[in-house]
């Protein structure tokens, strides 16, 4: 009996809480823009086969760089114009959003579990254990990101999957570092010490006791990754090393159009702005997050 | 000397060097990458022996301006024994080395420095064999001149004598090369005292039509007219190589006027050089092929019947205007139609489906699938491979063959491509060093070529055609060189080891006020001739 | 203050260690093989690839090849570029002078604007400037910097033709390089316009390199700024009556930038990355484009040491923003 009462609040106590974090998250206008551009590039990558118009690696042979509609020569039927062998840019980059949107959610996945049990490890285990590990996350941090995961696909081989796992490899310390440090915070506190007098286990006091105490950094670092591991994808993709053509992923399709850049602004000018406006928007929301999850910030 | 004054010294240097008559005339070329070094011995690339060998240096022999026949150069004349064994070259007369701040030349050109160029490479022991960390002769050992050269003498200061360990024709051809371009002993020898011998590579000292001024990494060359030119001196002050490794840039420059002539415009950009009116454009066919190569040790492809009528279903027209977008031809041949010797008679297979199918069915071929290798990178004479096999694949599906693309790291590709008994044909080429037929049918085609280090990557071992070639190697007539090749091209054609797919073809834009350019079937950018009308 | 730098510098030697094995590692981890690569289409013989690759140092066993590659280390050597055959650092200090003035410039652009924006928006909070500011620098921080660099190409070389597309100086001047820095030497040069042309090739680079880190700060002096503001003694010395100006000048920024000044030295590993893109779209010869070169060609001593030299810079850089903290605050020392 008194375990479902204790059930009943415990699902009480959540659902204030997330009704107090959609106050705050709610208060930041940003965010709110920031959810409703994401909801809807969610939605274009889910749809994309019934949004776009023209099947994205189809080359009209008779329609090369033609400009946007609004634009003398341009045709309505291809609405932001043609790509150097003739596709259509809206449907490439409509597909575009399932790219950008699936290496996000890989990425961080990745970097995330990986860095969850690498922080819990050391931080919970402490001594030589944590030593070694800080050593090694230290040596990851001390390259430029985006240079060790150059030199990471080119021993995996480029292609979109070896470029994620890359990104996701040297994304990994930030997770582990935050991780770590929480758990380091937490382990004296008396919950856990309490846990541990009632005869928890390791494996279960790291999981199921200090692991949730510490999800709100993760969560911020976790939104900023994603909007850097759609960036640096696309650098990748854009330097030749990621998703390779005729993928339609936004960076890759940037790099194919550099050598029309002064002949055709629209080839450069939409996948940029389709980065662009994907990566602001995860930002903006992960600004809410934090305030909205930050005690401290909130108060001011 | 402490840095500082080393530096001033430089710095006086430059001064005077700036201090250039009013009206100098700058020639800018806007290549398209880094030389390596400025030795050309060590190097494989165009891209470093238009930097080094071509603009600083001389070779005994030197190919006619855009033909690949051989003229005299540093030797005036030459002579032959009967045997073809030894090759007795006289030297130039009054030849002046280059001088620069740290090396004036006390003496003329002589044979000492033919030696000299010729043993730092061939002889492991010689004090400048290794003058750089971890060295190596690629182009003097891979044109097998260690295997080559018996001995070389000198029979007076302006006489060398070479002998050989047997007769070889492309000996001439060979010495041609930028990789045996002549270096000055002296200027060697002043480096070695010095304790400055990386210089060779820094700052070169030759014989040729500019003298180099300074190189800054990544982004320019400067070289000046060489006054004293044993040749026609250039009819430019200052040759200046602006390095931007983009096309797109290139042509940026180009039109903006920031430089006179560019190499290798990209496919796309060719209509708009030619209907731009301030700039002009040479074409012609590069000395390369690009080819499918069947392994002929592996059945069904041991049947030349079944190659054959894999090479009748490949629609090669479509093929080499999808994959180089106008910037290539047909080929029939194994050797490109600019070098001597290519037989134009050769009928190359008809395009026919229908019939190749029913050759297959004849073959008693069904059901085939085999797997094409598309290599991973772009080279000159296939500017992509894949696209290049997916319209095999959509082809030879017609006739009922099923295709698989392969590829691998290019690296990779190289070795596997050449391991015994290997599955599938592949796709590669090659571009001709010297511009002799020998360079491409006894490297790819010949029966020593097929054995493990070599480049015979359809295993094709024919007799009757290998001993042409080496009947053609060893004479010196060079009438009677051309009717053996020409009959082992009508062999090639009807055991058809490959199917050749095409030649690439090679632009050059550039102002219209440059004259004088004439473009290299070798692939060189040479500017002693070149000038700039008002 | 000794013991506190010894013991950082102690921090390192491990890290280092680590480092080089990443280094080495990789490299050794890479596919295609240098040699074949050099033959190209050609092929090369058994005996001839045994004697390149000896002569390399290819054949012997992998921990021996470490244990060599440390040794050179030691003493200095980083070993040969196997397209060059010229030393490794020769290279890269020829190549890293122009990938330091192009960040040193960045990063100037980025602290001298982002850091009065972050002040002014932090005071006039709320206001339509600070949300203008603010909102401008969520857009920088979020900016592909690769396309940005395009972008900025076509609108001022393309359309207005107001900089050169490429390089870091007309063809037009030559000089000697002195410092290395196009802009000193082209000062020291004394030719007429050298100066302008390096800045007119240098402008649009830099603007790119530095927008990433211009956002950064002008956010992270903002909030530093907000959070000392609502301190108990920056509320006291307002409540004295100091003047407002005083009051944000002498203590509230003060105060701000030891959060401020580490955000800005931190951004060189930030720097190092961009370079990487900034450079390829720019043509500049930097160290950035020459590691990518690099990594294509497969130049495996290049790579190795390249990547070894970049993260020693990064984390002798991060030092010294550590000891600069440890400076402007003592608290940090006695920890």
């Amino acid at each position: 009996m008194t375990d479902t009462a204790v059930k009943i609040s415990d699902a009480a106590i959540r659902r204030r809480m997330l009704k107090e974090f959609w106050f705050y998250f709610s208060q930041n206008r940003g965010a709110v823009i920031g959810l409703v551009v994401f909801a809807i590039l969610v939605l274009t990558a889910i749809f994309a086969p019934l949004l776009a118009p023209h099947d994205p690696t189809h080359q009209y042979r008779d329609a090369l760089l033609v400009p946007p509609f609004w634009q003398e020569g341009g045709r309505a039927e291809f609405l932001l114009g043609t790509d150097a062998v003739g596709r259509d840019m809206l449907s490439r980059l409509i597909y575009g959003a399932q790219y950008s949107l699936f290496i996000g959610i890989v990425v961080v996945s990745i970097a995330l579990v990986g860095g969850i049990i690498i922080g819990l490890v050391a931080g919970f285990f402490g001594g030589w254990v944590d030593t070694v590990i800080m050593r090694v996350m230290d040596v990851v941090l001390a390259f430029p990101s985006l240079l060790l995961a150059l030199v990471l696909v080119a021993v995996l081989g480029p292609g979109l999957t070896n470029a994620m796992i890359a990104i996701a490899i040297v994304y990994q310390p930030h997770f582990a570092r935050l991780t770590r440090a929480a758990v380091m915070g937490e382990k004296a506190r008396e919950y856990v010490t309490a846990a541990r007098v009632a005869g928890a286990s390791n494996l279960r006091l790291m999981v199921k006791t200090i692991l949730p105490n510490c999800l709100a950094p993760l969560i911020v670092q976790a939104t900023l990754s994603f909007s850097s591991a759609v960036l640096d994808s696309a650098a990748l993709g854009f330097l030749g090393m990621g998703a390779q053509p005729p993928a339609s992923e936004w960076g890759t399709m940037l790099a194919e159009a550099r050598e029309f850049i002064l002949r055709a602004w629209w080839v450069v000018t939409f996948p940029g702005l389709a980065i662009l406006v994907s990566v602001l928007a995860i930002n903006l929301m992960g600004d809410g997050l934090r305030d909205a999850l930050d005690p401290k910030l909130k108060r001011s | 000397m402490s840095l500082f004054s080393t530096r001033l010294l430089a710095a006086s240097a430059f001064a005077l060097m700036a201090a250039a008559p009013l009206h100098a005339k700058t020639f800018v070329y806007c290549s398209e990458g880094s030389p390596e070094g400025f030795d050309p011995a060590p190097y494989t690339s165009g891209t470093t022996f238009d930097a080094s060998g071509h603009a600083v240096y001389n070779r005994l022999v030197q190919f006619k301006p855009g033909t690949t026949e051989i003229e005299p150069a540093l030797a005036e004349s030459w002579e032959v024994s009967e045997d073809g064994l030894e090759y007795t070259f006289h030297l130039r007369k009054g030849v002046k080395f280059h001088s620069n701040d740290k090396f004036t030349p006390s003496r003329e050109f002589n044979a000492d420095d033919v030696i000299f160029t010729f043993e730092r490479q061939a002889n492991a022991d010689h004090p400048w064999h290794e003058y750089m960390a971890g060295i190596t002769y690629e182009y003097y050992s891979s044109m097998e001149m260690d295997k080559l050269i018996k001995s070389i003498e000198k029979v007076d200061d302006y006489t060398v004598k070479f002998t050989l360990n047997q007769p070889e024709a492309p000996f001439l051809a060979n010495v041609a090369m930028p990789f045996v371009s002549i270096v000055s002993k002296e200027y060697a020898d002043t480096l070695e005292a010095a304790g400055t011998r990386e210089d060779l590579n820094n700052t070169p000292i030759g014989t040729g039509p500019f003298k180099f001024v300074a190189y800054q990494k990544d982004a320019v060359i400067r070289y000046q007219k060489n006054a004293d030119y044993w040749g026609e001196a250039p009819k430019i002050d200052d040759l200046v190589f602006a390095i931007t490794p983009d096309a797109s840039v290139r042509l940026q420059k180009l039109k903006a006027g920031e430089c006179h002539l560019m190499p290798y415009p990209a496919p796309a950009d060719l209509d708009e050089i030619r209907a731009d009116p301030n700039l002009k454009m040479d074409e012609q066919a590069g000395l390369n092929v690009g080819y499918l190569a069947y392994n002929t040790t592996v059945a069904p492809f041991d049947n030349p019947q079944v190659r054959k009528a894999l090479n009748m279903a490949m629609d090669k027209q479509a093929l080499v205007e999808a994959v180089y977008q106008g910037s290539g031809v047909v080929a029939k041949n194994p050797i490109p139609p600019t070098m001597w010797g290519y037989n134009d008679t050769i009928e190359d297979d008809k395009y026919d489906p229908e019939a190749a199918k029913k050759m297959l069915e004849e073959a008693g071929v069904k059901d085939l699938t085999m797997e094409i290798w598309a290599m991973p990178v772009q080279r000159p004479y296939m500017p992509n491979a894949r696209r290049a096999a997916e319209v095999m694949q959509s082809d030879f599906a017609k006739v009922g063959v099923k295709v698989d693309i392969v590829s691998y790291e290019w690296g990779e590709y190289l070795k596997k491509s050449m391991e015994e008994g290997r599955k599938g044909a592949v796709i590669l080429g090659w571009t001709g060093d010297n511009g002799d037929p020998d360079n491409f049918l006894s490297v790819l085609l010949s029966c020593a070529g097929a054995n493990p280090g070599g480049a015979n990557r359809s295993f094709w071992c024919n007799e009757e055609f290998s001993d042409i070639l080496a009947k053609a190697k060893s004479s010196s007539d060079h009438e009677e060189r051309v009717k053996l090749y020409e009959e082992a091209q009508v062999i090639f054609k009807r055991e058809a080891p490959w199917a050749t797919l095409a030649h690439s073809t090679q632009y050059v834009p550039m102002a219209k006020n440059v004259t004088g350019f004439v473009q290299s079937p070798l692939g060189d950018y040479t500017f002693e001739a070149v000038d700039l009308t008002e | 203050m000794l013991r506190f730098i010894l013991k950082k510098l102690l921090y390192l030697v491990p890290t280092m260690f680590g480092i080089t094995l990443v280094a080495f590692g990789f490299i050794r981890l890479l596919p295609g093989d240098p040699v074949l690569l050099m033959a190209g289409e050609r092929g090369v013989s058994p005996e001839r690839y045994a004697q390149i690759a000896a002569q390399l140092g290819y054949d012997k066993p992998i921990w021996q090849q470490y244990l060599h590659y440390i040794g050179n280390l030691l003493q200095g050597d980083l070993g040969n570029s196997l397209v060059t055959k010229k030393p490794v650092l020769n290279e890269f200090l020829a190549l890293f002078p122009a990938t330091v003035e192009l960040a040193l410039v960045a990063i100037i652009i980025a602290t001298a604007i982002g850091v009065p924006v972050g002040v002014i928006a932090a005071i006039k909070r709320g206001s339509w400037f600070d949300q203008l500011s603010m909102t401008a620098a969520l857009v920088g921080f979020s900016m592909p910097i690769f396309w940005w660099g395009l972008l900025l190409i076509i609108l001022f070389s393309g359309v207005l033709g107001w900089t050169p597309v490429s390089g870091r100086i007309s063809l037009m001047y030559f000089f000697p390089p002195v410092t290395g820095f196009m802009l000193i030497d082209s000062l020291l040069s004394g030719q007429k316009g050298a100066f302008a042309s390096a800045v007119s090739h240098l402008i649009l680079p830099s603007i790119v390199l530095a927008t990433i880190p211009l956002a950064v700060i002008a956010r992270q002096t903002r909030s530093a700024m907000l959070e000392v503001m609502g301190e108990d003694y920056v509320r006291t010395a307002r409540a004295k009556g100091l003047s407002p100006r005083r009051v944000i000048g002498v203590h509230a920024l003060r105060n701000a930038m030891i959060p401020v000044v580490t955000t800005i030295g931190l951004q060189i590993g930030v720097l190092m990355a961009g370079a990487i893109l900034t450079e390829t779209i720019f043509s500049w010869p930097g160290i950035g484009k020459w590691m990518i070169d690099s990594i294509s060609r497969r130049d495996y001593p290049v790579v190795q040491s390249g990547l070894l030299l970049i993260a020693a810079i990064v984390m002798i850089v991060n030092l010294l923003v550590d000891l600069t903290y440890g400076l402007i605050n003592p608290r940090i020392r006695h920890k």
